[in-house]
């Protein structure tokens, strides 16, 4: 095999048809639906005395009201994704509320209407009458406990969990120096540029549910849907069609429409569509990010790390659908690419009266890359040394690969790194930072972070060359933007032969493959993109079993390439695939196209069945890439900034990332990827705060008051490669799809310090928030 | 009104949004909405070659006007305009969710300014959000763009 289009920059197959604007969104889906639309509770946590839908279904165009009395599940509480032994206080909002809503845009009541508009009108004459009860607000009125956000958890705690490598209160004893530091990250909202949406159709004669959804995790959807509805899975599809931006939040069995929705089509026997509009989406659509950290770390004279204990907060909002991942993966990855000798973590994971949280873009780890890279600032500072020093002392060595750090990981297994070489990357990073530019108010900033990517359990692949020689690949896994369509096409190419444009790749169909899990954790590369590799290779071996029938030449002649299998070294005795595809499927009726090449008088007579034992008909084969460990991509960034002394905007000179991603697939796509994810990282470390109230209330749930940066925020990026292939794959690749995001609140942070001199010890920062904090350090407070 | 070049009748209700006649009246999917308040310009369309924000406004307000959709952008099937060509060639684009109200504001701007500066260019694409791609792929598109349609690329 010659490799020839893994590693190249092929422009995306996608883009033609997006640019045209014949893009396949949810809501562009299902014409003529009737439409849905919520009611939402206005208060973050109240009793709901009665709601009073009867007006609303008098309404005009309006074909149903739910509410949870309505619902045959009304009375279920959603699916708790991803239990752990220790959650023992998991709790799972219902469909609707009935009784409690516990925050701010918990869903009430469900209008059904024959278009948006009439939903809406009818939506409007839905009273609810609420009883306010007191708000759990923030962290520290969770952990306060005063407030109880549900009765029956006490101090609010769902889960507290410990984990240890080494005894860390020997290491501190045994330090010259100590340190403490109170670390607090704010929440954060991943904010696609298209919302949710989920449109549903029953066909009742062949009772079938086809339903489209804008979510990452197709088969999870179908296979919950199955379970609800009593139907066979096999009788369920669910296609995600393009998806305009996830980043985390569109993971989520379920939201209440993803039930809704369907559970109206079965019922009216209509197709039945739901769109949100960016309003609701700012608080029914998960958060992330909100932890306070209690560090205590130990070193010698020389910055090295000896001893570090970690006591954190992780604010889940009012509900734990997806289980303890966040705060595991923050504990897990808080020691980054540092030794730590001795390491403890206990973290609490609190309810709190706000929209649930789960993972966004990074999930865990901008939080855990803060508080190490904040104690390697913090003790370089009280050593005199430089910042890049200090990490240097502290990194793991290329030779200590594979590294167990002793942790538990998020899939339960140990947390072992498999490779990497992050002094290189420190000094690569360096190198094209330059020099620091002239001037006052500017600070340089670094951040160095791993990320473990990748994980199972599983992902699968059907290839299948069709009769014209093209290529068909598919994969349960949805792409929303990051380009699947082409890079998987370069790992079939490769191994079948073929140009690049000859493969066409579909994902996030059910109809086409059941088998999967969906897009998240930075995983499509190394799972999909493997099985790809698995699939697309047992196609090939398939394609010279038959070629070398026909040309009577033994398989391990006979290679691939140019669209056809030929005879090594005499390229001139070869088969297309074209003909191997018709070949492969022993045919009695030749119905044009070239079959008759594969009736039963044409082809060379041979002894035994027409279809040799075990040989299954086509050229096509299903691959599934099941990963021994996750693979562990690291990454240094470094930034110089200018901060105005008057107005404290930020003005960022130069930012550089260097990352370590394993063998790259497609750098054109892998640097957009990054260059996307360091600018969301720049919003959610100076622009984005989602401001809450002490009642709960969002006071800026819309663009125009929730900053998200524009092109003039973000500078381009110097970026920087470097490749440690992952043994544990054949493709040797590592995730990268979130890696951007992770360190920029960490570079931000260092380098705004180090340019006006505040000690910076919470994300994200703001103008304001500058302000203040220049103000109390001068002893003005404002 | 003329809507990529065909007349078409006026919206059934008055307070239809511009947004909504085009998406699921005429079935020009391509606008897209992101926010439905005006600040993310995925709804971006050309009325009378000016880019304008289809949430904002309501259908009628169109009437008499000239509307170009991304869908009526390219000249043909085969060829692209050239900063839909330009979005390719630079990986403008992941989602392609904000892509067709960027591709029409940049149209709009380069129709009327064929050779804008730099400082132009960014306030030509300032009021367009996109969560993907963290723009430098965008503005070296629109540098492209430039170039194609033959007007001089900035320095
Ligand atoms: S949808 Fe019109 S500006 Fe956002
Ligand atoms: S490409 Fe996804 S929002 Fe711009």
């Amino acid at each position: 095999m010659t490799t020839r289009w893994f590693g190249e920059r092929v422009l995306r197959s996608e883009d033609e048809r997006l640019l045209r604007g014949r893009g396949r969104y949810t809501d562009d889906l299902g014409e003529g639906a009737l439409e849905g639309c919520f009611v939402r509770s206005p208060y973050a946590h109240a009793r709901v005395v009665f709601v009073d839908v009867e007006a609303a279904r008098r309404a005009p165009g309006v074909r149903a009201v739910y509410t949870a009395a309505d619902l045959p599940f009304g009375e279920m509480d959603l699916p708790l994704l991803i239990p752990h032994p220790a959650l023992t206080q998991g709790r799972t909002q219902r469909c609707l509320a009935s009784r409690i809503v516990r925050y701010a845009g918990e869903a009430v009541a469900f209008v059904v209407a024959e278009d948006r508009y009439l939903a809406e009108d009818a939506a409007d004459l839905v009273e609810v009458e609420y009883e306010p009860l007191p708000v759990v607000a923030n962290l520290e009125a969770a952990a306060g406990a005063e407030r109880l956000v549900h009765p029956d958890v006490p101090g609010n705690v769902a889960a507290e969990l410990t984990q240890d490598a080494g005894d860390v209160e020997a290491a501190l004893e045994a330090s010259p120096r100590r340190r403490r530091l109170r670390l607090r990250y704010e929440r954060g909202a991943a904010q696609p540029m298209e919302g949710r949406a989920v449109w549903a159709r029953w066909d009742a004669g062949e009772r079938r549910l086809t339903v489209y959804d804008s979510t990452q995790s197709p088969t999870s959807i179908r296979g919950g849907l199955a379970v609800l509805f009593d139907l066979p899975e096999t009788s369920v599809e669910v296609i995600a069609p393009d998806v305009g931006g996830a980043f985390g939040p569109k993971i989520m069995l379920f939201y209440p429409d993803e039930l809704l929705v369907p559970h109206a089509a079965m019922q009216l026997g209509r197709p039945v569509k739901w769109t949100e509009d960016r309003r609701e989406h700012f608080t029914a659509v998960n958060h992330e990010r909100a932890q306070l950290h209690e560090v205590e770390v130990g070193y010698d004279d020389e910055g090295r790390i000896q001893g570090l204990d970690v006591d954190f907060v992780h604010d889940a909002g009012a509900y734990t659908p997806y289980g303890l991942i966040l705060p595991i993966i923050t504990a897990a990855q808080l020691p980054g690419p540092y030794r730590v000798p001795a390491y403890r973590v206990r973290f609490r994971d609190l309810y709190t009266n706000l929209t649930p949280t789960s993972p966004y873009r990074g999930a865990g780890r901008p939080q855990a890359c803060f508080v190490i890279e904040r104690v390697m600032d913090s003790i370089a500072a009280e050593l005199g040394l430089e910042r890049a020093e200090v990490r240097r002392r502290n990194f793991i060595q290329p030779d200590q690969f594979p590294y167990d750090t002793g942790l538990s990981w998020q899939d339960g297994s140990r947390a072992v790194y498999d490779s990497g070489d992050y002094p290189r990357l420190l000094e690569e990073c360096l190198r094209l930072l330059g020099p620091r530019p002239a001037g006052d108010n500017v600070g340089m900033g670094l951040g160095v972070y791993v990320e473990g990517t990748g994980v199972g359990p599983y992902e699968g692949a059907h290839v299948q060359v069709l009769v014209s020689g093209k290529v068909v690949a598919s994969t349960a896994v949805p792409s929303q933007g990051q380009g699947h369509a082409t890079v998987f096409a370069q790992v079939v190419a490769d191994a079948l032969g073929v140009d690049v444009a000859d493969v066409e790749v579909h994902g996030g169909d059910t109809r086409r493959l059941q088998w999967g899990v969906g897009t998240f954790a930075s995983r499509s590369a190394v799972m999909a993109g493997n099985a790809m590799h698995v699939a697309a290779g047992l196609v090939a071996e398939k394609a010279k079993r038959i070629a070398s029938e026909q040309l009577e030449v033994d398989s391990a002649d006979l290679e691939l390439a140019g669209g056809e299998v030929r005879v090594r070294g005499t390229p001139d005795r070869a088969i297309p695939l074209s003909t191997l595809a018709v070949l492969s499927n022993p045919l009695r009726y030749a119905f044009g196209g070239g079959a008759e090449m594969a009736t039963q008088f044409t082809p060379k007579p041979r002894q035994g069945p027409p279809l040799e034992r075990g040989e299954q008909p086509g050229l096509e084969a299903t691959g599934y890439y099941s990963p021994p460990g996750s693979a562990w991509a690291s990454g240094a960034h470094a930034a110089y900034v200018h901060v105005d002394p008057d107005t404290y905007r930020l003005e960022i000179l130069r930012y550089v990332a260097v990352h370590d991603c394993g063998r790259v697939i497609n750098p054109l796509i892998l640097e957009g990827q990054v260059q996307g994810g360091v600018a969301q990282g720049i919003g959610g470390a100076f622009y984005e705060r989602l401001a809450y109230d002490e009642e709960g209330q969002l006071r800026n749930a819309s663009f125009m008051e929730f900053l998200m940066p524009y092109s003039t925020e973000v500078p381009e990026l110097v970026i920087g490669h470097l490749e440690t292939p992952s043994p544990l794959n054949p493709l040797g690749v590592k995730g990268a799809g979130e890696a951007g995001v992770i360190p920029v609140g960490a570079v931000v942070a260092s380098a705004v310090e180090d340019a006006l001199g505040i000690p910076v010890t919470e994300m994200p920062l703001s103008p304001l928030r500058l302000f203040d904090l220049d103000r109390l350090r001068a002893g003005r407070p404002r | 009104m003329i809507v990529n070049g065909v007349e078409r009748p006026r919206p059934g209700s008055a307070r239809r949004l511009l947004s909504d006649y085009l998406r699921h009246d005429l079935g020009l999917t391509g606008t897209h909405v992101g926010c439905e308040h005006g600040v993310c310009g995925c709804c971006t369309v050309l009325m009378d070659g000016r880019p304008v924000r289809s949430c904002l406004m309501l259908g009628v307000q169109a009437e008499g006007h000239q509307v170009t959709t991304i869908e009526g952008l390219a000249p043909s099937n085969e060829a692209l305009h050239p900063v839909q060509q330009a979005f390719k060639e630079c990986h403008g684009l992941q989602c392609g969710f904000c892509t067709p109200g960027f591709v029409l504001a940049i149209a709009g701007l380069l129709a009327e300014n064929p050779s804008p500066s730099e400082q132009e260019i960014e306030e030509g694409i300032a009021g367009n959000l996109c969560r993907c791609t963290g723009y430098a792929s965008i503005r070296r598109a629109v540098f492209r763009a430039v170039e194609l349609s033959g007007g001089s690329r900035p320095e």
